[in-house]
């Protein structure tokens, strides 16, 4: 195996988590991955197509294509980006002149945790304080790429780290992108009900490997004025693992 | 149907009703956990959806070979057949069978198909009379309103509600808030109505098209007597309701009650074959069945939409949708909420009319997870989104395509596309965002209800990434 891979960092992360992308790349670095971040990336579509706007996905989508020749893996800190990819290129495409190019890419593609667990099998020393935590597994990682797991086999591996388990916490969180611009009332009520059953479980901060449901969360948790933070997984791994900055 | 109301306000009502919010939390945490009792083994689980999912599949891709010989056994079987290309046809079919037999009093068994055509309110206006015997049903018809949820038609009611309901139309029984006791003074009204009616109607289940067999799944025994008491019985079934042979039932029955009410089996199930032969001493004197297409032909036309006739219409998808669970049935104003009426009810009615309606999804997929038949929802209903605003792809299949397409929506896009879709502009619009990121906006419409909103950050990960020395190529 070629220790090169991709980090495609997803246009939340891009200018909304910056830190949590680079942590997620300094990880894979420390594992003797050499990470490319290529400059030309912007994002994976998803916002476009969700809202039913495909002709204007496929021009974003296409010139992401571009970004990534090397036969290499690509990762991406985000499991609805790497689903877009995944599972939703190929219906995009499929009646699209340059399906193969398309497939090229998809086919490369790795949520983060996935990646980390399946093909590097990390492992993680956790130096941090004790602390306890809930995780909020997305949908799209959950539902699309199957991977839900991933994220609690890491975590599982961090020692000073409690796991509380919150109600219903396969529910969606209510972000679903434009979803909560769309129907604001009704995602504002889901969320309202995702951070309740996140409170009840006195849990310090939560988890997640997916930028928008964070996004979702955090912002309702400080609206709430609630102590509870928010963090991507990429993030609170390399901040318990890479000692004291 | 409610349209009367916009899908806004309807959505309003529903989320400014904690009662009735607290009524579907309670009722959907409860069938979501009968399910998963159910399924506790995956594996099983696994061969049993993809058992109900193939032959459902062959239902549907061989719909017109099935649907005549179909026919042909329901025939054979002396059983009436009817052909309704839309729900005025159904009606006025039903209302001349009822007509000719002179009959006055009917009594229904559940049947979601004759919500859709409204067959109750059709009656009504030719005096005849037509009581619900679901016992579910039977209160929603007695407080005059619809159901909402195919398989619960009054879940959305409290056990007070129903009492107060209950006791308003009886005032002889005693006031009583005890579920088995209102369902035994139910069983004692419903109990003449099935002796005193001319006809009766009911749904089906399945139709099996070798054997001209119509099947019913039920718990209380309703549509039972419904099609055996009176001497007149008239089916009414969607078109895709076909199944092909008698060996197709034990897997998708089997999956039909666990998934909807978590049920190993129901308490009823039927199977009718034919009206009472001469050497038998009950059952209905006639037999009549209605095939209804109502747009199911249509869908059938689209290869990637006709997956929505797949549906058994077990209601899983509805119990497992985090939107129904805020929202309940009403809030959708159709005959079929949640997911499954998302993706068919724009196809049947138009993207003109409902087309709004596949905005109530967040695109988790829980629904597609628990499907029996593995029909991919998500999916359908990204199409459906993008036939509201683009729609040069189904334009032959329903009707309204692109008519949602919202100016400044639709110019939104068009930006975004010329952004993301050119990393040299993009980089300079990400720069410029993250200087300016003081002047984030503190409210942007509904998101900052519910959020504090987030600043952008001071550097882009493309700056961070470049500062720390990652390659970019």
């Amino acid at each position: 195996m070629s220790n090169e891979v991709y980090f495609l960092g997803t246009c939340i992360v891009d200018l909304f988590y910056p830190n949590a992308g680079l942590a997620g790349m300094q990880i894979l670095q420390r594992e003797g991955i050499e990470v490319i971040y290529p400059s030309g990336q912007t994002c994976c579509g998803q916002p476009a197509f969700n809202s039913g706007y495909r002709k204007e996905t496929l021009k974003v989508a296409r010139a992401q294509m571009k970004c990534f020749p090397k036969n290499i893996p690509i990762i991406i800190p985000s499991g609805s980006c790497a689903g877009m990819i995944k599972h939703q290129w190929p219906n995009l495409f499929k009646d699209e002149q340059d399906l193969e190019a398309a497939m090229s890419v998809v086919e490369r593609v790795y949520e983060f945790t996935e990646f980390l667990v399946d093909r590097l099998n990390v492992k993680l020393i956790d130096l941090g304080e004790p602390t306890k935590i809930a995780i909020h597994t997305s949908c799209s990682s959950r539902n699309e790429m199957k991977v839900e797991d991933r994220i609690e086999k890491l975590i599982s591996q961090l020692s000073s780290v409690e796991v509380l388990e919150q109600e219903r916490k396969s529910e969606c969180c209510g972000f679903g992108g434009t979803f909560a611009v769309k129907q604001a009332d009704i995602s504002g009520s889901m969320v309202n009900d995702k951070t309740s059953a996140l409170e009840a479980t006195n849990a310090s901060c939560v988890i997640s490997q997916e930028c928008g449901c964070l996004m979702n969360i955090g912002g309702a948790l400080q609206k709430q004025n609630s102590k509870m933070k928010s963090q991507h997984i990429a993030q609170f791994i390399w901040d318990r693992t890479n000692g004291p900055s | 149907m409610d349209q009367a109301k916009s899908l806004e306000s309807r959505v309003g009502d529903a989320l400014g009703n904690e009662q009735l919010q607290s009524n579907f939390r309670s009722a959907m945490d409860y069938l979501v956990e009968k399910r998963s009792e159910k399924f506790q083994d995956e594996d099983s689980l696994i061969s049993l959806r993809d058992s109900a999912s193939s032959i459902r599949d062959n239902s549907i891709s061989n719909l017109p070979k099935l649907l005549v010989k179909l026919e042909e056994s329901l025939i054979n079987n002396n059983i009436q057949v009817h052909w309704a290309e839309t729900d005025i046809e159904a009606n006025n079919i039903i209302y001349q069978i009822l007509d000719e037999a002179n009959a006055k009093k009917v009594v229904k068994g559940k049947s979601m198909v004759t919500e859709e055509i409204e067959l109750n309110e059709f009656l009504d206006s030719k005096n005849i009379e037509i009581l619900e015997t679901d016992l579910g049903e039977f209160l929603v018809q007695l407080a005059n309103e619809k159901p909402s949820h195919i398989v619960m038609p009054a879940i959305h009611k409290s056990r007070r509600e129903i009492s107060k309901v209950f006791s308003d139309h009886f005032p002889d029984f005693p006031y009583t808030e005890d579920v088995d006791l209102i369902t035994q003074q139910a069983r004692k009204i419903l109990r003449d109505r099935f002796r005193e009616a001319d006809a009766g109607i009911s749904g089906v289940n399945f139709a099996v098209a070798e054997t001209g067999t119509l099947c019913l799944v039920e718990n209380e025994g309703n549509g039972r007597m419904c099609t055996t008491t009176p001497p007149l019985h008239i089916a009414v079934a969607g078109i895709e309701k076909v199944v092909e042979s008698l060996s197709d039932l034990p897997p998708l029955l089997d999956i039909l009650t666990k998934s909807a009410t978590g049920q190993e089996i129901t308490t009823y199930f039927n199977m009718i074959s034919s009206p009472r032969r001469h050497d038998e001493k009950d059952g209905p004197l006639s037999m009549h069945v209605v095939l209804l297409d109502n747009g199911r032909s249509k869908i059938h036309q689209n290869t990637e939409m006709q997956e929505t006739l797949k549906c058994i219409r077990c209601g899983s998808c509805i119990n497992h949708c985090p939107v129904y669970t805020q929202l309940g049935g009403h809030a959708y104003g159709t005959v079929y909420p949640g997911p499954i009426g998302i993706t068919l009810e724009p196809q049947q009615k138009g993207i003109s009319m409902l087309g709004d309606l596949t905005s109530l999804c967040t695109m988790c997929g829980a629904c597609a997870e628990v499907c029996p038949v593995q029909i991919p929802l998500p999916k359908l209903i990204n199409r459906l989104r993008s036939e509201t605003v683009e729609g040069d792809y189904m334009k032959q299949f329903i009707e309204g395509v692109g008519s949602q397409r919202k100016p400044m929506e639709s110019f939104t896009w068009q930006i975004w596309k010329y952004i993301y879709g050119n990393s040299a502009l993009y980089s300079i619009c990400s720069a410029v965002i993250t200087k300016l990121r003081f002047l984030a906006p503190k409210r942007i419409g509904g998101w900052s209800k519910y959020r504090v909103i987030q600043k952008p950050s001071r550097s882009s990960l493309k700056q961070l990434a470049k500062q720390a020395g990652i390659k970019n190529e």
